[in-house]
């Protein structure tokens, strides 16, 4: 799966949860809770998301991996392969 | 001398309104807002729903995190201290409490989960870790707490359709303990949005249904059908006495009077000699006699033993009271459960100012067993109103009275 495509689907979670944000202004490079008001329930319900819209596992240890959209992209792209 | 409370504010959404106006009017106006829905497992039932905005208050974010109930709490909430007019950026959070009466919690959303679980072919690993939250008791009362910043106590009084009387009660009682200084109290429900209170009435032969959604339930009428379940929420802002006159707030009415009691005599069915006790305590703690009272709301459900119960203890009390008139609210709504309380005393409220006794509604041929002088049956009655007596009773046989006083200065 392309990269792009990788971002797309974490995009539609994430705007899934923080559903009074506005992404497009998301920089990738950075925190996502630097930018958008995401809390612990938050990520988790991104972790939830991701098991069952794409039946991959997060775990706990991995949370932190999650921190940025392109931390997202880069851990969650040979999952999304598999 | 225990200090005396007024209600100051009324924040409410019901299947007649979405603010105490409205409701009046609608009431007045003989409207019905009762309608099919289509439920889970069990299709098409007559219910009441509310159609207040969600997001008036909230965030689409907590709105989705947290539950019906929470939501139809943070509304009535905000729409109370508006109403009200106070403002709350300048009122210490420390010393408000928030007391929501509820039938009960967490069916709703156990019941989602549940259909997921079963549509997640049972892998318990789906399951939602906001369950926990959502069905903790305090959640409709808590909601509040996170969306107004309120740091003093916040529960909720579980007291099944007695409960949206008993949050008003525990809001004048921590009042009158200086506790706090203001408190947003009353009850809500979110019940039409699980399948099993239905079934559960329907296993019971006390469903209320009808081809016309509005003919579904008709309490005291001798085809009375049964209950229409409904949601929604009335929360009042109450305050001391001197607090209110000292910012100059209008004044609803005052509490003079209450009482709890209990049947301890079965599941479901009531005791109209616990009913009686109820009203005659709740009238001695105001100081008042049977005599004063200008209106009896009745809980009347629309299931015969609820009604010819209730109709012989308010018998009882008020048939030698020739200026007491008595009405009853579900006709109209259905049955708000949680809120049932609050909300039909908010339907009353109003008399105080436009001296109008409202209808009970679908009596066409009033079941023979019914005595009651007085009941309001065909159209409203102008009458000067001083004194509202709003009965609530509930499962288990917890019986509630609250007696409400024009203000006067």
């Amino acid at each position: 799966m392309q990269t792009s495509e990788v971002r797309e689907k974490i995009a539609d979670i994430i705007s899934d949860i923080a559903l009074d944000e506005d992404l497009s202004t998301l920089d990738d490079s950075q925190p996502l809770r630097d930018q958008l008001d995401l809390d612990s329930m938050d990520f988790l319900d991104i972790v939830m998301e991701l098991k069952k819209r794409h039946k991959i596992e997060v775990p706990q240890e991995d949370y932190p991996r999650l921190a940025s959209m392109d931390s997202c992209v880069e851990y969650l792209a040979p999952k999304f392969v598999q | 001398m225990k200090h005396r409370i007024v209600i100051t504010g009324v924040g409410l959404t019901c299947p007649l309104g979405n603010n105490i106006q409205d409701f009046r009017k609608n009431l007045l106006n003989d409207e019905s807002g009762i309608r099919h829905i289509d439920i889970r497992h069990m299709g098409k039932v007559a219910a009441g729903i509310c159609d207040f905005d969600e997001k008036k208050h909230q965030p689409r974010k907590m709105r989705k995190r947290g539950t019906r109930a929470g939501s139809i709490s943070i509304y009535c909430a905000n729409e109370a201290l508006l109403d009200a007019n106070i403002e709350f950026s300048m009122v210490d959070k420390d010393r408000v409490g928030v007391f929501v009466g509820i039938t009960e919690h967490g069916n709703v959303e156990t019941e989602n989960e549940i259909h997921e679980l079963y549509e997640n072919e049972l892998d318990t690993g789906l399951w939602s870790h906001h369950h926990n939250p959502r069905t903790v008791a305090n959640a409709p009362a808590g909601e509040v707490s996170l969306n107004l910043g309120i740091t003093g106590p916040v529960y909720t009084i579980g007291a099944a359709c007695a409960a949206g009387n008993m949050g008003l009660i525990q809001g004048l009682q921590m009042l009158q303990l200086e506790e706090i200084d203001l408190a947003l109290a009353g009850g809500v429900s979110e019940s039409t949005d699980t399948f099993g209170i239905f079934a559960a009435f329907n296993a019971q032969g006390a469903l209320g249904q009808h081809d016309d959604p509005s003919l579904s339930t008709r309490p005291l009428d001798i085809n009375r059908n049964g209950i229409v379940v409904s949601e929604g929420g009335c929360l009042y802002t109450l305050e001391r006495l001197e607090d209110a006159q000292k910012r100059g707030a209008k004044i609803y009415g005052e509490i003079i009077g209450h009482h709890v009691n209990s049947d301890a005599s079965d599941f479901v069915l009531p005791n109209a000699q616990r009913q009686t006790e109820c009203m005659r305590k709740a009238m001695r703690k105001a100081n008042i006699s049977a005599n004063e009272i200008d209106i009896v709301n009745l809980h009347a459900t629309g299931t015969k033993a609820g009604d010819i119960q209730e109709a012989k203890a308010v018998a009882e009390v008020f048939n030698s009271c020739p200026e007491t008139y008595i009405n009853a609210t579900k006709g109209f709504i259905g049955h708000c459960m949680g809120a049932a309380g609050s909300v039909e005393l908010a339907g009353n409220l109003l008399s105080f100012e436009d001296n109008k006794i409202h209808s009970c509604k679908n009596i066409d041929n009033l079941d023979p067993e019914i005595n009651l002088n007085n009941l309001v049956q065909n159209g409203s009655v102008d009458k000067k109103v001083e004194i509202i007596l709003n009965n609530s009773f509930g499962m288990l046989g917890i019986n509630s009275c609250v007696i409400i006083k024009k203000f006067n200065n």
